[in-house]
């Protein structure tokens, strides 16, 4: 059975008539739809166990810790950390980037060097800017070749023995392309950067191993994975973590508070201060174990099958532009597309007047598109419920847009 | 073969989006802004020469722009000249969404304004000249 057969009895929204069409859901790069799996895990949460977590000295309190602490292991299994506590909760991505900026920014002096690529969405851009500008810190960034992957060369250039970090992304979310982390790491490690990864969109397709990554960060967002809006990961590689004081301070994250000091508590919980996100933690424990039930081998090869299909059609199309690495280059489940004389906005709208989800505009990657030489574009991405009929149905609206306006 | 798409904006919309009677550079231009929609990075310069009598004589833009933003553009273009400048300054997105004659939903609102906004810093910065 093909995984989209197998998966779409599981998503409610599918059901969904939009504009007169059955609804085509390609946006999930910007945030996937939820099985209800995760819909009824958090409703049940809610309904029956719902309490602050860790200080509650009362059933539903230790109930609510326990699947709260729970989810921190299904983390951890699902991206193959050494340890329970080098997982630690955000609010999604762009927190976490924001968190190790901050924290990892404390420790930078002037003249100290933080490397970027021009693939970054703004979140792995904006709070380097931010340090870079409160420290007196040089901000580089790597180029990317006509073909959408990173100028490597350049990269070598670039890191010197001034770099103290160097922040990239698993996988573009315009392009697709899939950088080499282990390979960058390495070269990060030479000169003792950190080096921060960020998965956002990589964590829903790729199968993740962090000894095999071997970064000393890693974030991603449990909405683009399945799981609910508002909690993400940061993972921190243990002994990384057990160097830097805490980005960020308030309750949880303390053992023992005086006026005019405090001493931290251990990790994970040294970098969570604040009540957590309880029911999204159980939401995201939801959404790992439904992927791990399909297996994210055959997830990703799901969405290759999709994406060359998608690729091999636009191409065909008298007009339309698709950007990134070639067919023959493994991408991730994004395709980004420009049709000749109209802007995205309108073939998005043009799209959705079909039922047809698809993203427009500059992706939060303003210098990226600047490199492209262009406002913004159309993109589509792929998830475990989209089919091959539903990329015939977008194939099919496109090839019939330029007459529509 | 016109798809189920074409229904989606309105004739007025299409045919400004085609053949925009002010898309151009204004030789003489005394009243100038241009500015970016933050939502999708799209970008509208307005220029204007206004006559000694305070009257707007002139008025075009150039940009990169979605159909409704571009259309927004030519209207207020055609609306300004003309007008005295205080009459042109007080035009409002009503205006403007009386001649495109079709319904703009929340997310695309700002492309209508962009231009109204553009036009106002054009004002602005003639008077303070």
């Amino acid at each position: 059975m093909r995984l989209d057969e197998q998966t779409r009895p599981d998503f409610p929204v599918l059901e969904r008539i939009v504009n007169g069409h059955p609804l085509v859901y390609l946006d999930s790069g910007a945030s996937s739809q939820k099985p209800r799996s995760v819909i009824e895990a958090m409703n049940r949460y809610y309904e029956r166990s719902h309490a602050n977590v860790h200080r509650s000295i009362h059933t539903l309190g230790e109930e609510a810790t326990e699947l709260y602490e729970v989810a921190r292991d299904a983390v951890q299994r699902f991206i193959g950390a050494a340890s329970r506590e080098e997982v630690v909760f955000t609010r999604g991505t762009t927190d976490g980037l924001g968190l190790i900026a901050e924290t990892i920014g404390r420790t930078l002096a002037r003249g100290d060097e933080i490397v970027v690529t021009e693939l970054e969405h703004h979140s792995n851009l904006i709070p380097w800017q931010l340090v870079a500008r409160d420290r007196g810190a040089q901000l580089k960034a790597v180029p990317v070749l006509a073909d959408g992957t990173l100028d490597m060369a350049a990269l070598d250039r670039l890191i010197t023995p001034r770099t103290r970090v160097v922040a990239f992304t698993h996988v573009s979310n315009v392009l697709g392309t899939i950088t080499p982390v282990a390979e960058i790491v390495r070269r990060a490690r030479a000169v003792d950067a950190l080096s921060v990864v960020d998965g956002a969109q990589a964590a829903p397709h790729l199968r993740l191993d962090m000894s095999v990554l071997g970064c000393d960060f890693y974030v991603f967002s449990a909405h683009k994975m399945l799981g609910p809006t508002g909690i993400g990961v940061m993972y921190g590689r243990r002994a990384v973590l057990d160097s830097l004081e805490p980005g960020r301070g308030g309750s949880e994250m303390i053992k023992e508070v005086w006026i005019d000091r405090a001493q931290w508590n251990d990790l994970p919980w040294r970098f969570e201060p604040g009540t957590p996100p309880i029911a999204e933690a159980v939401g995201l424990t939801a959404a790992i174990e439904y992927l791990e039930k399909l297996g994210m081998e055959r997830v990703g090869e799901h969405e290759r099958v999709l994406t060359r299909q998608t690729l091999e059609g636009l191409a065909r199309i008298p007009g339309v532009t698709v950007y990134g690495p070639p067919v023959s280059v493994d991408r991730g489940a994004v395709v980004a597309f420009a049709v000749e004389g109209l802007h995205p906005h309108d073939v998005a709208a043009l799209l959705d007047a079909e039922g047809i989800a698809v993203r427009a505009g500059h992706h939060c990657a303003m210098p990226l598109m600047r490199r492209l030489g262009v406002v913004g574009t159309s993109r589509a991405t792929f998830s475990v419920f989209n089919s091959p009929d539903e990329v015939s149905r977008l194939l099919a609206a496109v090839a019939g847009l330029r007459s529509a306006l | 073969m016109p798809s189920a798409a074409s229904g989606v904006y309105s004739d007025v919309i299409r045919e400004r989006w085609r053949k925009p009677r002010h898309r151009g550079e204004v030789p003489g231009a005394n009243a100038v802004a241009e500015d970016v929609n933050p939502l999708c990075g799209d970008r509208v310069r307005m220029m204007l020469t206004v006559g000694a009598d305070g009257r707007v004589e002139r008025a075009g833009f150039v940009g990169d722009s979605c159909a409704i933003c571009t259309a927004s553009a030519d209207v207020v273009s055609d609306l300004v000249v003309g007008r005295p400048r205080a009459e042109a300054a007080a035009l409002d997105v009503a205006d403007v969404l009386n001649v495109l004659q079709s319904e703009i939903r929340p997310t695309r609102m700002r492309c209508v304004t962009l231009p109204l906004s553009v036009l106002g810093q054009a004002l602005n910065a003639s008077r303070r000249a």
